[in-house]
């Protein structure tokens, strides 16, 4: 909660990065197909897609390591069209790190500064600024090679953020990392974007990371934008089956379309029967055949005799203990396919046995309805 | 051994009957260096040894003085022609080494930077030269120096000079030249191997952090190379202060090195005391010649940061 203040604090309308009809084609191939994006002033925005899906060629289309086939980029309003990578107003995280093994931490910080030829004392501060914002004061003396992982990829950080650029450009800086420490580094980037203000630029294939740092996503399949939207509004309102199924757990229903209207549609479907659900922002009608969804912990187990306005009722298949989560296969009859439930272990969820009966709550607010 | 015995865990020594002595690690690895240990030792410790022996004994007509004296060392390090020959000698060397480092860089830069997928063809052509003689390679030389040669004609032919060149043969120059292409595939080799090591995204971060081309190749590619080039002067440096083949044939009497004399005093003069003291003097100088080489690389890789 206190971080989405934040973050109004830090985003403007401006647009700092407009990437207009880029594409990028090698032979017949295209790892890059007809995008358009526009990156806010101020905004941490990720880039999420499995992996071929053309997020880090977009990537080094606006560092400059790469030119678009056809299209343009601008960043801050400037055209990036034979401006080489050495001149744009932003900088790098590699997904390797790239930290200069010649060199010590304070000079692989120092390394850009060098160019600006700022005398000694003004240099000097702007590196143990630097090297506080990502927490290695006092490591300036330490040889590239006698670092961990996470400080190399902190002295990358410091060693980018020095520059002052524009947009802050992130190549999957996290995947490297072992779990615990990359889950405590997403909390960081986020609380140092928050604090520099600059826009950041994150490429990852881990949809977790994306939904937990990020203002805005653009999910990308084949070369494709599918869709940009909120962390939140992505993963509760996914445009399409590849989103919906890209970001966590969903059921998925088929429907048949009774009536679309401005915001809703109302859908017949087979086990939750004749619903009314919210339509996607980007919903794009494919005949009269759409694919209803419920994420699995939407879906509630209704113990004894307590009931709900909307349920399904049906039989356990499988069930799978998680800790602090249990995980249940329940078939519910005229669906093809069984439900995945969801449910905390608080009421003892991990006690109910297979082939037990069982019915589920849902809130109708809950299904969403997707193209097919 | 006992104790070595009564170390290992039990269960070990019935699994295996061999004895533990030569499951260590070191002896085995001594047992896998000893043929080629062996080798080194009879064809080249004691053939050094015997080489320093006689610098410290004195030839006496048909038979070798076997009682200690430093008169070889005196003659050696004291006496004009051989003072001469051995400055000459390093002159070259060096001249060479950095010669063809300088020459042989670009061209394992190209191969491993711009070389692409004939990575491999490009490398293969550089080793064509080695088909053919050492002395074939050199003979060439001659021919395209010669009075009458390529270089000469050519130069006549397009009017630059009226009468032929005796500066290019027969001289140091001639032997710096020669060697130069002898030993540029040597050069190139290390060079190559250490351009390929260089991680690519380096370059690109440098660009990233404002380097154009050629300062992102000064502050990072140059200094990751650094050793392939120090270990390609050295490879080229060492070998040619004892050449003696290319200054006989192209170097004439401004062309001679130390190693024209020594040959000459094991050969026609038959003084092998005398020959043996201007072989350890030679070897001395080169090893501290090769380590101020690599210190001087070292002090400027650190002025370079």
């Amino acid at each position: 909660m206190l971080e989405r203040v934040q973050s109004e604090r830090t985003q403007t309308d401006r647009t700092m990065i407009e990437i207009r009809d880029v594409t990028r084609s090698y032979g017949s191939f295209k790892a890059l197909d007809n995008a358009s994006l526009a990156i806010r002033e101020g905004e941490f925005f990720s880039l999420l897609g499995p992996s071929g899906c053309g997020k880090t060629t977009l990537l080094r289309m606006i560092a400059g390591f790469d030119k678009p086939t056809s299209g343009s980029i601008a960043v801050d309003g400037q055209p990036m069209d034979g401006i080489p990578a050495n001149r744009r107003p932003t900088n790098m995280v590699f997904q390797s790190y790239a930290i200069f093994p010649h060199l010590n931490v304070e000079q692989n910080v120092a390394y850009g500064l060098k160019r600006l030829k700022l005398d000694a004392g003004a240099e000097k501060h702007r590196v143990g600024e630097a090297l506080a914002q990502v927490s290695l004061t006092g490591l300036g003396k330490r040889r590239a090679t006698e670092l961990s992982g996470g400080q190399r990829q902190r002295v990358a950080l410091a060693r980018a953020l020095v520059m002052r650029p524009k947009v802050l450009l992130l190549d999957e800086p996290l995947s490297a990392l072992d779990k615990k420490l990359r889950e405590q580094m997403q909390v960081e980037l986020r609380r140092l974007q928050q604090a520099v203000g600059i826009t950041f630029v994150l490429v990852t294939h881990d949809q977790y990371e994306a939904l937990a740092m990020s203002d805005r996503i653009a999910v990308m399949f084949g070369g494709k934008i599918a869709q940009v939207a909120s962390p939140k509004e992505i993963y509760q309102r996914p445009v399409n089956r590849q989103v919906a199924d890209f970001l966590g757990g969903m059921n998925f229903v088929k429907a048949e379309i009774v009536e679309e209207n401005g915001a809703s549609l109302v859908l017949d479907t087979l086990g939750f029967g004749r619903v009314r659900a919210d339509k996607p922002r980007a919903f794009v009608r494919n005949g009269g055949a759409a694919t209803l969804g419920i994420r699995p912990e939407r879906l509630r187990v209704l113990w004894d005799n307590a009931t709900a306005k909307f349920e399904v009722s049906g039989k356990v298949v499988e069930r799978h203990y998680f800790g602090e989560i249990t995980h249940l296969i329940v078939e519910i009859p005229g669906l093809e396919k069984p439900l995945s439930v969801t449910e905390t272990n608080d009421f003892g969820a991990d006690d109910i046995p297979v082939g037990a009966p069982i019915r589920l709550a849902y809130d109708p607010e809950a299904l969403v309805a997707m193209a097919d | 051994m006992t104790v070595a015995a009564e170390g290992s865990p039990p269960l070990r020594m019935a699994g295996s009957r061999r004895s533990p002595l030569l499951q260590s690690e070191a002896v085995q690895g001594f047992a896998l260096i000893s043929p080629t240990f062996v080798y080194a030792l009879i064809l080249l410790v004691l053939p050094i040894l015997v080489v320093i022996a006689h610098s410290f004994w004195t030839q006496n007509y048909l038979t070798i003085d076997h009682t200690f004296t430093l008169e070889n060392y005196r003659i050696a390090l004291t006496e004009p022609i051989y003072r001469d020959l051995l400055w000459r000698s390093l002159y070259i060397s060096l001249t060479v080494s950095l010669l063809t480092v300088a020459l042989a860089y670009p061209v394992a830069y190209f191969i491993s930077f711009h070389g692409g997928r004939h990575k491999s063809l490009w490398l293969f052509l550089i080793t064509i030269p080695f088909w053919t003689s050492y002395l074939l390679r050199v003979m060439s030389w001659k021919v395209i120096l010669g009075y009458n040669g390529v270089l000469n004609s050519g130069l006549m032919g397009l009017g630059i000079i009226d009468e032929p060149s005796t500066a290019l043969l027969y001289n140091s120059t001639a032997v710096i030249i020669t060697l130069t292409h002898a030993w540029a595939t040597f050069a190139i080799l290390p060079i190559f191997v250490s351009l390929e090591k260089v991680d690519r995204t380096l370059v690109e971060a440098a660009t990233d952090l404002g380097d154009g081309p050629l300062r992102s190749f000064l502050r990072v590619t140059l200094p990751l190379s650094a050793p392939g080039a120090i270990s390609a002067a050295l490879i080229v440096m060492i070998p040619t202060v004892g050449d003696y083949v290319t200054p006989k044939l192209v170097g004439g009497k401004d062309g001679v090195m130390i190693a024209n004399a020594i040959q000459a005093q094991f050969g026609k003069a038959s003084n092998w005391p005398l020959g043996a003291a201007l072989s350890v003097t030679t070897m001395i100088i080169v090893s501290l010649m090769a380590g101020a080489t690599v210190l001087v690389f070292r002090g400027l890789q650190r002025l370079a940061r």
